[in-house]
């Protein structure tokens, strides 16, 4: 059940109901506004279906040229404001034009909808899906309501999983050996793995294992990057010695993590790295970057 | 500065505790709301605060020990938190988002400790996950308190026999893996605390480190407390294990702790079965480690093990525990080559200390240990500092103290020759613990051979060793020293004659070494030894005749006169003297007249030659007359001579006591001779004549006595010479000597009365008491009737 009540002055309430609304999976979505609401979550190749009612405030009547439902895939660029990308464009006409004096509903129904991209929200980027319902007007402009939807993508575990070792360092400094368990995670996943001491020469005050997410929008000359650092996960305090292997043990799923996207619509991507950092005790910083790939294994919960 | 350091440190402890107590302000609020999430937002800030590197370990503690009470309510809260539904597993996953560390591992061993509580999972699985994890930690310190913290939440959790946690996926071999496991790992953390830091401040690092090691020592503690650790697996794992990180950590701070916790930690019988093993590392310590303090404990364990009962003592003889730890101090003594010579000794005295008590019966082992300390000495000086003397002397006293018997010392082939390496000081220390041994357990050498061993070692007290200054010694001590040499000789003693001969002149042999401030203690004691030999002889003779004896009176009075004569080196002739005198009466007593009669000449010729020139003096005329006394004494006593031999030896008597040079002397000394003329029990002397005669002539010199006091003073002298001269004749009176009559008697009476009335006599209180009591005497024999009072009538008082 929703109720989204309309910007404009309301000659009409329009309301869009999923027909599975009820058991459908709601996850919050944070509005331009920055508030937080719940949105029902698709997938990819999914029936979209409901109603949609109109209501006319009691005593007038809606006269229109039409009414439509489209569904819309829109990427927006934020340094390039107010110019959506709309990749994904699918209409229905609900009415032919008319009067509506009183609530009336219409079905709606996109079947097997191709929504290839995932809802994301970005520094620089967002990428949204949105249910648009339009009373077209001649002159009193038409009435618009909009329906936020999240998708989300799942993928099936990599059938290729290696882990990731390297061995790092700094000649007769610092050389250490690491490992993590997998190259790509799951958002749920944890990262499994060890480092290993080979040769220490200078005072390490701690160990930090990042999760660092690297967005860029645009291309060639346009290119923006922006990186985040969203987990600072301390592995190890205090100086070790040679021979020493410290475990390590990163649970992803407190982080706000979304799958790897990789050129989404030429449009932008979206990558993560493990960053291992050293910090001695002048505060100086040694660190390895290495890329994991995220992905959405289906969820269970 | 430093004093800055302290007020700092107070400053940061103070501000960790109020931020640690805030936040566990926060946390109990949200664990009385039952809200998890704040519970673990606030524990991990909460336990942030020992994040810290600011605080010395002491300090550190303070704050730990807030956040362990904290972490116990915590732990409660978990365990409500899973009855109310919550998963454990889940808990276990939520506590380690956490992005820090160090609270990150605080509350997983927190949870931990409810997850196996809960029995979800084996305990195994959630200790081996915790103390791995803990590897996280390397700061020493702070890591030393996390793994102290694993430690004690898991101690009462580990799968053991007869615990609830032990089970088909867990045993005991779990339990003594992590205790290991977290074990080593602390110990390397201790160890390498050392390193961190300027070297400036190592010496408070030790201090602070020596702070921290009953927290590293307590994983042997919770090893030594598993019961499933059964001997196999201490010897086969345990052990083993413990043992190579205590070798391979190569701290010397370490390594001593750790042996010491080893050997108090686990039970006795443990150690006995695997002293191979145990001893097998003491070599391989850092040549620094206190190992002698180690092995000394270890002996001292077992020694009382060794004494809680005999029936653990086969295990000892089983295991080869005397062999295996000998050859262990040896190898430790080989690595170590900077070990003191105290060390040295400490060792060995441990060692003998425990074969005493364990392998009493083997004296081979005690003297394989003197030997074998004598090996190490040998090539060494002489042991001078005070440690090692001490030490040596407790090694050297021990076996004395345990058989309680010199005989067992004088059997150890090694004892003197460990003897050799002590100073003169200590050798003499030494002797009087031998001697005061001896004097204790009364025990008697019997033989000569013994008593020269004997003598050998205690050499100390007997003569002046090379280099030894005498002046260097408190009169008193020497004379203490001595005087316990001469009570030794008396307790020397065998009941066959030959023998106790041969003791006589080995004894002889070795006091005549002594030199002239010796003598005068040590001959005295010989001499009445070998008279009472003479005196066993005399006693015997009639019954047992003994053929082609040796030792016969005649020969003992040869060797004692030689003796005597050594005194004359110190001089000291009234000692001498009496000792002539003494023999005198023995060889009296032996029917010997030429050898009494020389005795005699010998003592006449010391009074000659030595005391009447010597002292010819006032004040040094007392030991003139002393002398003169007992030569009277013993004289009057002698019945052996003939007519001839006596009345030479009598006359130069009284013609001693006529050559004194005061007057009153004089006077006694001749009323003494007066009895060498009158033996009651012998007929042949009894020379009336002569008695008087003395008498009157003591009575002469005593006049003349009184004018000369009355010339020089203008008063005459005391009264008391002439009632003494009084009591004698009354004496001789009484005897019924014819020579002496009533006449004389009531005389001498009334002589003393008149002198006692006379015009300038100064009253003498003691001469008039004296003079009323012998005539009370008088008038007590009178009323006593029979013959005596017959005498006594005519004498009027």
């Amino acid at each position: 059940m929703n109720f989204i009540i309309g910007a404009f002055k309301p000659a009409c309430n329009i309301s869009v109901t999923f027909s599975d609304g009820k058991s459908r999976k709601q996850v919050p979505l944070k509005k331009e506004n920055g508030q937080t609401v719940m949105v029902p979550l698709f997938q990819s190749q999914e029936n979209i279906s409901g109603t949609i009612s109109i209501e006319p405030v009691p005593g007038k009547k809606v006269e229109h040229n039409g009414i439509k439902v489209e569904l819309l895939g829109q990427i927006e660029m934020y340094f390039d404001r107010g110019n959506f990308y709309d990749f994904t464009s699918l209409v229905r006409e609900l009415d032919v034009p008319g009067e509506i004096y009183e609530r009336k509903t219409f079905p709606f129904e996109f079947s097997t909808v191709e929504m290839p991209y995932e809802t994301y929200n970005g520094v620089n980027v967002r990428l949204r899906y949105v249910l648009k319902v339009t009373i077209t007007r001649g002159y009193a402009g038409s009435i618009m309501e909009y329906q936020d939807i999240v998708v989300r993508n799942y993928s099936p575990s990599p059938p290729i999983n290696n882990s990731i070792k390297m061995e790092v360092g700094i000649e007769d400094c610092l050389h250490i050996e690491f490992e993590y368990n997998k190259s790509k995670y799951h958002l749920k996943d944890v990262i499994i793995g060890k480092i290993y001491f080979l040769l220490v020469r200078i005072k390490i005050k701690n160990m930090d294992l990042e999760i660092r997410r690297r967005e860029s929008t645009g291309s060639g000359t346009n290119t923006h990057v922006e990186t985040e650092t969203l987990a600072k996960f301390e592995l190890m305090d205090g100086a070790p010695v040679r021979g020493e292997s410290i475990p390590v043990r990163l649970f992803l799923s407190p982080y706000e993590l979304t799958p790897t996207y990789r050129n989404i619509n030429n449009k932008f991507s979206v990558k993560y790295y493990l960053n291992l950092v050293l910090v001695d005790e002048e505060d100086r910083r040694y660190f390895k970057q290495q890329e994991v790939t995220m992905y959405r294994l289906g969820d269970t919960s | 500065m430093i004093s800055d350091g302290v007020e700092d440190e107070e400053k940061w402890l103070s501000a960790g505790i109020t931020g640690l107590q805030q936040n566990a302000f926060y946390m109990h609020r949200a664990l009385d709301s039952n809200n998890l999430k704040d519970a673990l937002k606030y524990s991990a800030q909460m336990l942030s605060e020992l994040r810290t590197s600011k605080l010395s370990p002491h300090k550190y503690y303070q704050l730990y020990m807030r956040a362990f009470d904290e972490l116990r309510k915590l732990e409660i809260f978990f365990k409500e938190e899973t009855s109310r539904g919550c998963s454990i597993v889940e808990l276990y996953e939520l506590v380690q988002h956490a992005g820090n560390i160090l609270p990150r591992l605080y509350l997983l061993c927190t949870v931990g400790s409810v997850y196996i509580r809960s029995k979800e999972a084996p305990a195994k699985d959630v200790l081996k996950d915790i103390v791995e994890m803990c590897r996280g930690i390397q700061h020493p310190v702070r890591g030393l308190f996390l793994r102290s913290y694993l430690s004690q939440v898991s101690k009462d959790k580990l799968p053991d026999i007869g615990s609830e946690y032990e089970g088909d996926a867990d045993t005991v071999m779990d339990s003594v893996e992590f205790v290991l496991q977290n074990f080593t790992e602390m110990n390397k953390l201790w160890v390498r605390m050392q390193h961190q830091g300027p070297t400036r401040e190592k010496e408070k690092r030790e201090k602070e480190r020596s702070e921290l090691r009953d927290l590293v020592g307590k994983n042997l503690h919770v090893l030594g407390q598993i019961e499933g650790v059964d001997l196999d697996m201490y010897k086969e794992i345990v052990l083993p294990r413990v043992l190579e990180q205590v070798v391979n950590c190569k701290d010397e701070l370490a390594q001593y702790y750790l042996m010491d916790c080893i050997i108090q930690v686990f039970p006795d019988e443990y150690h006995l079965q695997t002293l191979e093993t145990l001893l097998s590392a003491c070599p391989q310590l850092q040549s620094s480690v206190d190992v002698k303090t180690v092995l000394a404990r270890l002996m001292e364990r077992l020694s009382n093990y060794a004494a809680s009962g005999a029936e653990v003592l086969p295990e000892f003889f089983q295991v080869e525990a005397f062999a295996k730890l000998n050859n262990a101090i040896g190898k430790v003594i080989e690595a170590q080559e900077n070990m003191s010579t105290a060390g040295v000794v400490t060792l060995y005295s441990s060692l003998l200390t425990f074969t005493l008590q364990v392998h009493s019966d083997r004296l081979d082992y005690v003297d394989q240990i003197l030997g074998a300390c004598v090996n190490q000495l040998s090539g060494k000086e002489k042991l001078d500092d005070s440690k090692s003397t001490k030490q040596i002397v407790a090694l050297l006293s021990a076996p004395l103290e345990k058989y309680k018997d010199i005989d067992t010392a004088l059997k150890l082939s090694n004892y003197p020759r460990v003897m050799k390496y002590l100073t003169d000081g200590t050798n003499k220390e030494m002797a009087t613990v031998i001697i005061q041994s001896i004097l204790k357990n009364k025990s008697c050498i019997s033989t000569a051979e013994k008593v020269d061993a004997l003598f050998e070692l205690i050499k100390g007290l007997i003569r002046d060793l090379d280099g030894n200054l005498h002046d260097e010694l408190d009169e008193e001590d020497f004379k203490e020293e001595q005087s316990s040499v001469a009570r030794l000789i008396q307790m020397l003693y065998s009941d066959d004659p030959e023998e106790m001969l041969k003791i006589i002149c080995t004894v002889r042999k070795h006091i005549l070494t002594g030199g002239p401030k010796r003598l005068p203690f040590t001959i005295p004691p010989l001499i009445f030894s070998s008279l009472k030999l003479v005196r066993r002889l005399e006693s015997q003779n009639e019954s047992v005749p003994v053929e082609e004896a040796t030792a016969t009176p005649e020969k003992i009075f040869q060797i004692v006169t030689q003796t005597i004569e050594a005194l004359s080196s110190v001089p000291v002739p009234e000692l001498a003297l009496g000792l002539y005198l003494q023999c005198a009466e023995a060889a009296n007593d032996c029917d010997l007249e030429p050898v009494a009669y020389e005795l005699f000449t010998q003592a006449y010729i010391l009074y000659e030659e030595e005391i009447s020139v010597k002292f010819p003096f006032l004040h040094d005329s007392k030991a003139q007359v002393t002398t003169i006394h007992l030569i009277v004494g013993t004289l009057q006593r002698m019945h052996i001579f003939g007519v001839e031999n006596r009345d030479a030896l009598t006359h130069k008597a009284t013609g001693y006591s006529a050559k004194l040079l005061k007057k009153p002397d004089q006077c006694r000394a001749v009323y003494a001779c007066s009895h060498l003329f009158w033996l009651d029990e012998h007929d042949s002397i009894k020379d009336g004549e002569r008695v008087l005669l003395c008498l009157k002539r003591a009575l002469r010199i005593a006049n003349a006595a009184q004018q000369m006091a009355s010339a020089t003073r203008g008063s005459s002298g005391s009264v008391v010479l002439f009632i003494e001269i009084l009591n004698k004749y009354l004496y001789f009176y009484e005897k019924g000597i014819p020579q002496i009559t009533v006449d004389s008697v009531q005389g001498l009476i009334e002589l003393i009365k008149s002198e006692m009335q006379g015009d300038n006599t100064t009253a003498d209180p003691a001469a008039d008491a004296f003079f009323a009591s012998t005539l009370r005497y008088i008038q007590f024999r009178k009323e006593k009737g029979g013959a005596v009072a017959e005498k006594y009538e005519p004498i009027k008082v």
